[in-house]
């Protein structure tokens, strides 16, 4: 599974990107949260406030209640501020 | 309809002939231009430089889903949105968005409602610069009202 991070959060976790192979209970968004957030200090300062979190699933938004798998693409970033 | 993701700038004008030209259905084109200003909430004058980071794909497939609901809600005879990322100055053209009709309250309104969602859906994210400091800008409430009023 890989895992990219942008704006403020790469900088928070210290990498745009890494491939990870969590537990067979990891099997939502939310689950995939907590988990991270186990792996460093950057990642626990990254993703402790929920409110500042998104995640795409293959490019799309998703939920915390949405499956994740082997061979997604998961996008953790903060709220988005184009235009 | 088009969208397109770039650094480099665009001109402004030739996106508009190039959409409108030969075409004699169009009876409006609203043309949508978002530059970088030189202050944020700070003071006046302060920001530096404006550094745009954005996620290749998904940013052009948001672009291009936001696009597609206001053809369906909208009588649009064509769609232009273009959005630079990089690092920008003040006075710098970020993005542009035209939108042409036979009349004008679609084009008005599609135009609208595409700068509201692409602020609140689009995959980008502002830094600022000011005085030698760096500065992720915050999502705005404001940002999302105003694509809330247009849920149905």
């Amino acid at each position: 599974m890989r895992i990219l991070y942008f704006a403020l959060l790469r900088e928070r976790v210290g990498t745009a990107e890494e491939t990870v192979s969590p537990p067979a209970e990891v099997k939502t968004v939310a689950d995939l949260l907590a988990w991270l957030r186990s792996r460093s200090a950057g990642h626990e300062a990254a993703l402790a406030n929920a409110a500042l979190v998104r995640v795409a699933v293959n490019q799309d938004y998703a939920g915390p209640d949405q499956p994740v798998q082997a061979g997604d693409e998961i996008a953790i970033f903060p709220p988005v501020t184009g235009g | 309809m088009t969208v397109r993701v770039q650094q480099q700038d665009f001109d402004t004008a030739a996106e508009l002939d190039r959409l409108t030209a030969g075409q004699t259905r169009i009876g409006a084109a609203v043309t949508f231009s978002g530059l970088v200003r030189d202050f944020a909430d700070t003071a006046p004058g302060s920001t530096q430089s404006m550094t745009l980071e954005h996620y290749p794909g998904m940013t052009e497939r948001q672009l291009e889903a936001i696009v597609s609901e206001a053809r369906q809600r909208w009588p649009l005879e064509d769609c232009l949105v273009i959005h630079r990322y990089g690092r920008l100055a003040p006075g710098d053209r970020i993005v542009l968005v035209i939108t042409t009709s036979a009349h004008r309250q679609a084009a008005f309104e599609a135009n609208a409602f595409l700068v509201d969602w692409l602020k609140t859906k689009a995959p980008f994210w502002k830094l600022e610069e000011h005085g030698g400091e760096r500065r992720w800008v915050d999502a705005k409430e404001s940002d999302d009202e105003a694509a809330a009023r247009w849920q149905r």
